[in-house]
């Protein structure tokens, strides 16, 4: 623990990647609560596997038309909105069938990607830090897309979160009451879209939608309420990534791989235990 | 106590007018030519077999699905401009049993409107705690959906409804996955709101239409009212299907009401 603070004093990336961990977990713990609360996992899976799609084009758009200004985190974010907004709008306008979207969505904005990435001329490109996630690789620039990108999903939430409650139990009801459950659905799924493009840094395409599930589908086992288990899946996110960012450091393994697998060994702990009941 | 609980409705005003209505899914007429209207205070049964029309209608009336032909105002608008003077009350078991909210969180539901931003007032709060009283629930306010019964589920979605300050009351098959035990306490409270506001419940529970109808509203593409009580000849004709009729006369001899049995 000694060498993780001598680190912390001594390693200005050391800094962002707890920083960025610590304000990432109130998002995760926030918006996981509804991802499992609603039960659209598997749309957060689709977007985040689409996300590299946006990343591979903004490579590809950057270094073949030289526009700087376009990041991969620009693109992850243009990537995951597309997205949910395609998976909101076809479900909702055409009836179709969900699952099949999501699976095209999945593939084809992965494949994309890796075509792009493929294409790209130059060096290159670390694909594994955007497949499996690398905090330790945080810049100053990730730290303030962070930041904003976390105060527009807390912000958003804070100001709709009785009618984002409502769109999740019954939106049909919402609807009636004059609430466009449309807008409120595509929001969230927005706001879903936005988190994954954060959770891209921490654990990566693959590793992210775990720690964005497992820490609110833990804290549903012992808490009843909506905010209860947002408080709880919180502390936990900011435990595992704190946790992870030590032991990684001091047994040199990959920080989102750690991560990923003490959520799921505290998840499956949570089944030796009952469900909280009034 | 919200306005609209606080005195008993003189009946007198037309709550729903309804004429000459028709509605079709693709080629297939659901309903045809239908006309009734609802005067304030009346509890109105609707019943019929299956996909004789029952739930469009429900949906029309709520606003969800638009008429191919004929007018239907509630309160003298349009079903959608009147949508907030409507409480309605859906089928409990539709719901995700394990989603994390208490009882008085779904009936705060009630008091949701496009321009709210926020959390809710006090005033609001204070009128979903009277909507719970209502219902007699209101000691289950901080008591988690998931571990409520059938019966008292149902009753916070009435609670819901009534949160709304409605005038009109839809309720879509009230009694469907209650038990016996717990129905009894449930039409008590039914019987409660009937003398307080105008009711339109969709159901298949003939018993249920027998203790809370002033008049039955009979569906299947076209509508017949009839006054109660129903024969046994009026049920065998509405439930032409026969499966259903068979399942109510079983359900009614066990109560020991034979009005509708075969003697023969």
């Amino acid at each position: 623990m000694t060498e993780l603070f001598d680190a912390l004093e001594n390693f200005s990336f050391m800094r962002y990647a707890l920083f960025v961990g610590i304000l990432s977990s109130f998002t995760f713990g926030v918006v996981g609560t509804f991802i499992v609360t609603r039960r659209i996992s598997y749309i957060a899976a689709a977007i985040s596997h689409s996300i590299l799609g946006g990343i591979g084009a903004s490579i590809y758009f950057n270094r073949v038309y030289g526009l700087e200004w376009l990041t991969p985190m620009l693109g992850a974010i243009a990537a995951a909105l597309i997205s949910a907004g395609v998976i909101g709008w076809v479900t909702l306008k055409f009836k179709e069938r969900e699952d099949t979207i999501i699976a095209a969505i999945w593939t084809c904005g992965m494949t994309a990607g890796l075509l792009f990435i493929h294409y790209a001329p130059g060096q290159a490109v670390n694909l594994e830090s955007y497949i499996f996630g690398d905090i330790l690789l945080t810049s100053w620039s990730d730290v303030i897309a962070t930041v904003i990108l976390a105060v527009l999903v807390l912000g958003l939430v804070g100001l709709f979160y009785h009618k984002l409650v409502a769109v999740c139990f019954d939106e049909e009801f919402t609807s009636l009451r004059g609430v466009s459950s449309k807008l409120y659905y595509f929001l969230l799924l927005g706001i879903v879209g936005i988190c994954m493009v954060l959770l891209v840094r921490v654990a990566g395409i693959v590793l992210s939608i775990a720690l964005i599930v497992l820490p609110a589908a833990t804290a549903s086992r012992f808490a009843n309420r909506l905010w209860s288990i947002m408080i709880l899946a919180v502390i936990l996110s900011v435990i595992y990534n704190i946790g992870g960012l030590a032991f990684s450091f001091q047994m040199s393994v990959p920080t989102g791989f750690f991560i990923v697998v003490t959520a799921g060994v505290v998840y499956a702990l949570s089944f030796c235990f009952k469900r909280r009941k009034n | 106590m919200p306005p609209a609980l606080k005195e008993p409705l003189p009946a007198c005003e037309t709550i729903v007018e309804c004429s000459n209505l028709s509605f079709r899914y693709g080629k297939t007429w659901v309903l045809e030519d239908v006309s009734f209207s609802v005067p304030k205070g009346e509890s109105l049964c609707v019943i019929g077999p299956n996909g004789g029309g029952k739930s469009t209608l429900l949906k029309l009336l709520l606003g969800l699905e638009e008429a191919e032909r004929g007018s239907l105002k509630i309160l003298g608008k349009s079903p959608e401009k009147a949508r907030s003077k409507i409480g309605y009350v859906p089928q409990a078991m539709r719901f995700d049993p394990l989603f994390p909210i208490t009882a008085l969180d779904i009936v705060l539901m009630g008091r949701l409107d496009r321009l709210r931003i926020g959390g809710f007032s006090k005033n609001c709060k204070a009128i979903a705690l009277e909507a719970l009283a209502e219902v007699e629930m209101a000691d289950t306010a901080k008591r988690a959906f998931a571990d409520l019964s059938g019966g008292q589920r149902q009753r916070v979605m009435i609670a819901r409804a009534l949160a709304c300050e409605p005038e009109l009351l839809l309720l879509d098959e009230p009694t469907a996955n209650i038990d016996l035990s717990i129905e009894e306490q449930f039409i008590e409270t039914l019987q409660k709101l009937r003398k307080k506001m105008t009711i339109m419940m969709v159901t298949h529970d003939l018993d249920l239409v027998s203790l809370l109808g002033d008049s039955v509203l009979c569906v299947n593409r076209r509508i017949h009212r009839h006054s109660l009580p129903l024969s046994g000849d009026t049920i065998r004709e509405i439930y032409s299907g026969g499966r259903r009729i068979e399942h109510d006369q079983r359900a009614r001899h066990n109560h020991g009401d034979h009005s509708a049995c075969d003697h023969d």
